[in-house]
């Protein structure tokens, strides 16, 4: 298999750009540089970060969406957490749920780890792994314009699950942490949405 | 609803009609969860929770997710509790192996959890392949964190259940209904 380029968004700039103006928007974040990225753009008691159980991102995400239908849900997270979970693809898959998006920010490589090359620097299309599985929508973002596009159907329901590609640079940028306290996490999150802590 | 009736079919040759103890439990099982507001059920099938999954995927009060993996549904239990849903992991014990990085995830964050064990690899178990897991699933669930109660008959089953879903719903913790292979009945060729 033939590497993939990779484009050159900023990840700071298009997760920022894709979290403008979020609304009500419910979001779960994937362990690692995804976390910082959202934590960077602005945390909330609507951000559930994960700081463990690689793999769990967008499955998170569909349990939240099928509890709240109401609700639009986004999952951001980066290639090797998703590809932890290349299961799950087709798990949401067949769950069919109308208010999910799982965002994959790609910049091909284990950024936590040193840097080593993922599956997706090494072939692996992500987007054509969630299409095979039945995603109704699986675009790979490469630039602001497509991130602008993006952003606006998050704020939509559709007919079944989408991800979104987001090809990034491999940059190791100066991490912005979340706090680690899950219990707090989740509480807060539950408070948002008017839940009692038990 | 008689518990522990032994009507179920002891003729059929599929593993299904031989691991579906006594009729009866599935139903009452049902019940007991539906009571406990449960609204979201996730699975890797067992033959041991035929009946039950299909009273659950049959029930329009009921969101079923089947599974590529069991960890898939600690993490879909987590985020349906983030949204106020109780969910209820089915599953077999060899899955339990598959589960143990993920279950850091319910322990870490205190999500209630509950799991509906069957158990493979004890009693009169005919296939080697599923007796290491089997031995290990209660330790390795204990040395995770997860609570573990035993049910070796219908009855304490439901019994064990209902209490089960208080201490994970009311009381936010992890825990892991085991049900013996000996009351599922051994799987037969």
């Amino acid at each position: 298999m033939a590497k993939q380029s990779h484009a050159a968004l900023d990840r700071r700039e298009a997760v920022a750009a894709l979290l403008k103006d979020r609304g009500d928007l419910l979001l779960i974040t994937g362990l690692g540089s995804p976390s910082y990225d959202v934590h960077a753009a602005g945390d909330t008691d609507a951000n559930y970060y994960l700081w463990g159980a690689m793999g769990a991102a967008a499955l998170v995400g569909l349990g939240l969406a099928q509890a709240r239908p109401d609700r639009n849900v986004l999952v951001i997270t980066g290639d090797g957490e998703q590809l932890m979970g290349l299961g799950g693809l087709a798990t949401i898959a067949v769950a069919k749920p109308r208010n999910l998006v799982v965002a994959v920010v790609d910049n091909g490589h284990f950024g936590e780890t040193g840097m080593q090359e993922s599956h997706t620097a090494r072939g692996i299309d992500l987007a054509e792994v969630a299409r095979a599985c039945g995603f109704i929508d699986a675009r790979t973002i490469r630039d602001l314009t497509d991130v602008e596009a993006a952003r606006a159907a998050l704020h939509q329901d559709a007919d079944g699950p989408r991800l979104f590609l987001l090809k990034v640079k491999a940059d190791n940028l100066p991490r912005s942490l979340p706090p680690r306290d899950a219990v707090h996490l989740k509480n807060r999150f539950r408070a948002h949405l008017g839940l009692p802590v038990n | 609803m008689q518990i522990g009736s032994s009507t179920a079919a002891q003729t059929g040759k599929n593993e299904q009609s031989e691991r579906v103890a006594p009729a009866g439990w599935p139903l009452e099982m049902h019940r007991v969860l539906k009571g406990a507001q449960v609204r979201q059920v996730s699975y890797v099938p067992d033959a041991g929770h035929a009946q039950l999954i299909k009273l659950f995927e049959a029930d329009p009060e009921v969101l079923c997710n089947v599974l590529t993996t069991e960890e898939e549904g600690i993490a879909i239990a987590a985020g349906a509790w983030l949204g106020g849903v109780r969910s209820v992991l089915l599953l077999q014990s060899s899955g339990v192996g598959n589960c143990i990085n993920m279950l850091a995830l319910a322990t870490v964050s205190r999500f209630p959890l509950l799991l509906l064990v069957t158990m493979r690899g004890e009693w009169a178990e005919f296939n080697p392949w599923q007796v290491p897991m089997g031995q290990a699933t209660e330790p390795a669930l204990n040395a995770i964190g997860v609570r573990t109660f035993r049910a070796d008959t219908p009855s304490d089953l439901l019994e064990i259940t209902a209490s089960a879903a208080t201490l994970a719903f009311e009381s936010d913790q992890q825990v892991a209904v085991l049900l013996s292979q000996r009351m599922l009945g051994a799987k037969k060729w």
